[in-house]
């Protein structure tokens, strides 16, 4: 785990200072962050990142995970799903259980503390609890909150307005129905984690032969949970458009996180549609695979990120910081991250993706050019360190009325 | 020659009592969960939100896009020229001298004016493409010190070197339009110190038209020129 120190090559020693004092200002609070998986996606990730450098700065920070069976992850599944606009049917009871285990939850973890940091809807419910253990509330949504199901949103607004900040990755998640503050606070990347650090050359070559893809001829490659609104089988086609130009390969990697029961379903569909073509490269990875994430976006000469829907797209800023071309769609928080034509590609559909593709492939300067952009991007606004102080930030604006405030 | 002894020591108590402590500020940024497709909505949204919303969409763009140079003036210009495509609307916007208006209320009349007029004008109105709304935000601004203070010029060049973009920004930008002051945080304490002259040449900086770090660079350049 680095120490907070470690980043001062990276983003100058004022920003480190700066988070330093902001800790000082916030090391009386304890703050509760709470979500419903330990490893496996991204909120898992940026916490397991982010507390350890909370403590360091001086916060008191503690991170507990809520217990659910498969029925209450297959209903939280049903209910991601619908928040992303998708037609599911979440029944009166499906949502009874949800309650439930929430208050079974409220029950069993020792809520003590100054500020709760809920993550997601899983445990949002949590707050009923509010009155009994006091302190101030903070929702964290980490998904794409665009074009909700009316049910789902109903469902959660009873709970959002009970917290003091609902905190969003981009603008377009904001309602004008919610009443409770509502902060924006992009997620992002540790450049001293496994999966972004330098590789040596040998390391990257080495994981190649594990995975038996060329390194000779250009790589495209996804990296995503397998997941519809990943839309996996959408790169599939892509790739056998640009593959009748182009000799490239396919890589399409990612694990699965503990709360997703649908993603052995995607990930046969996903097979059965590479079936045939020995360039396509399924890649089932286990937790705890990011040096080969790491490495297989170094190896890549392209990245895609076909998301159909989106929070924020941690794996496009990962690809960026790597200084990789990265073509995209446009959803969710991808456009805060990607100037279309500058630092990186935009689409908004297969034969869009095809196109630009075909055209990166031909021409890596440009190519070059945009993922330098994407790295300078990313340097600037999705490292940890300024996710850290959006942080302190927030925490301390839930003990302070004013637009202005002086510490 | 007493007398300029008088002064010159009068000037020394100033700048012994009176110190410049460099701060820094940081936003949180807030959503307002307002959007707009079009003019109208725009004018619309302008009309309602929170000075401090008008104060985030004119001046966000200067500490945010650091890469690009210039930095587009403000949020209003780039939308309208670069999403729904009204590029005449979009030069009126960013053509707005900021500068010259000491508080955000006539800054925002000035966005009224422009928009109430090309509405007028053009009778017509034109939608973004979906997901491409302009959505209204707000900003909480937390101000602390730093651990730099400079008891004279000497220490003010060796220090404006190491501050951050940040704090730079905060003593010439906030200065002006949150406590509605001419000139800025700098051109004030100079001005303390009997540097009428410096404090003149930095308070007629436009920093709008300027890159941050290049901005640093002017007031260097000034402050050796006239220490």
């Amino acid at each position: 785990m680095p120490d907070i120190k470690d980043y001062i090559n990276i983003v100058g020693r004022d920003k480190i200072d700066d988070l330093y004092f902001l800790g000082e200002k916030t090391q009386d609070k304890t703050v509760i962050n709470i979500n419903s998986t330990a490893v496996g996606g991204g909120v898992a990730e940026i916490l397991s990142r982010i507390v350890p450098l909370l403590k360091q700065l001086g916060v008191n920070t503690k991170w507990d995970v809520i217990k659910g069976d498969e029925k209450f992850f297959k209903i939280t599944k049903k209910m991601h799903n619908a928040l992303h606009g998708v037609d599911v049917s979440i029944t009166k009871e499906d949502f009874d259980y949800f309650i439930e285990v929430n208050r079974n939850n409220a029950e069993e973890l020792n809520l003590t503390g100054d500020i709760f940091f809920i993550h997601d809807p899983q445990p949002i419910a949590l707050i009923e609890k509010r009155k009994k253990v006091r302190g101030k509330w903070a929702w964290r949504c980490h998904i794409d909150f665009t074009n909700p199901k009316r049910e789902a949103i109903d469902f959660l607004k009873l709970y959002i307005k009970k917290y003091d900040a609902a905190v969003f990755s981009a603008p377009a998640f904001a309602r004008k129905d919610i009443r409770t503050q509502q902060v924006l606070i992009s997620p992002s990347i540790d450049p001293l984690s496994d999966k972004n650090r330098e590789l040596p050359k040998e390391i990257i070559e080495k994981i190649l032969e594990k995975f038996k893809i060329d390194i000779n001829r250009p790589i495209v490659t996804q990296i995503s949970r397998f997941d519809y609104l990943k839309d996996p089988l959408g790169v599939i086609k892509v790739y056998k458009k640009v593959k009748k130009y182009i000799d490239c390969q396919l890589v399409l990697a990612g694990g699965g996180a503990t709360d997703d029961p649908e993603g052995m379903q995607v990930l046969n569909e996903v097979k059965d549609a590479a079936s045939g073509d020995k360039d396509i490269h399924i890649i089932f990875l286990p937790p705890g695979s990011d040096i080969e994430i790491n490495a297989l976006q170094r190896a890549s000469a392209v990245i895609l990120q076909k998301s159909l829907k989106e929070g924020f797209g941690l794996t496009v800023a990962e690809a960026l910081w790597k200084s990789k071309p990265v073509i995209a769609s446009a959803v969710g928080g991808i456009p805060l991250q990607i100037t279309h034509k500058y630092s990186g590609i935009l689409t908004y559909s297969i034969d869009g993706t095809f196109h630009f593709l075909k055209e990166l492939l031909n021409e890596p300067e440009y190519a070059k050019k945009l993922g330098q952009n994407g790295h300078e991007q990313i340097k600037n606004n999705f490292l940890i360190t300024r996710h850290l102080r959006d942080y302190l930030l927030l925490f301390l604006s839930l003990f302070h009325e004013e637009d202005i405030v002086y510490l | 020659m007493q007398k300029k002894i008088k002064n010159a020591r009068k000037k020394l108590d100033v700048a012994k009592n009176n110190p410049f402590h460099f701060y820094t500020q940081y936003y949180l940024i807030q959503l307002l969960g307002v959007k707009a497709r079009n003019p109208e909505e725009l004018l619309k949204g302008i009309k309602k939100i929170p000075a401090s919303s008008i104060y985030y969409h004119t001046h966000k763009f200067l500490q945010q896009h650091l890469y690009l140079s210039p930095e587009p003036p403000n949020d209003f210009g780039f939308w309208t020229t670069s999403i729904i495509n009204l590029k005449e609307l979009g030069e009126a916007f960013t053509s707005i001298d900021t500068i010259s208006f000491k508080n955000l209320e006539d800054l925002r009349e000035e966005f009224i004016r422009i928009l109430e007029e090309y509405i007028e004008n053009k009778g017509y109105s034109v939608n973004c493409p979906e997901g491409q709304e302009f959505h209204f935000m707000s900003c909480k601004t937390f101000v602390f010190p730093t651990k730099f203070v400079a008891h004279d010029l000497k220490d003010f060049t060796k220090i404006i070197k190491k501050i951050s973009i940040n704090s730079l920004y905060l003593h010439i930008f906030e200065a002006r339009l949150r406590k509605g002051i001419n000139g800025n945080d700098f051109s004030e304490w100079f001005k303390d110190l009997g540097k009428k002259e410096l404090a003149n040449e930095i308070s007629k900086l436009d920093p709008y038209t300027i890159t941050l770090e290049g901005l640093r660079e002017k007031i260097l350049g000034l402050v050796i020129k006239y220490a």
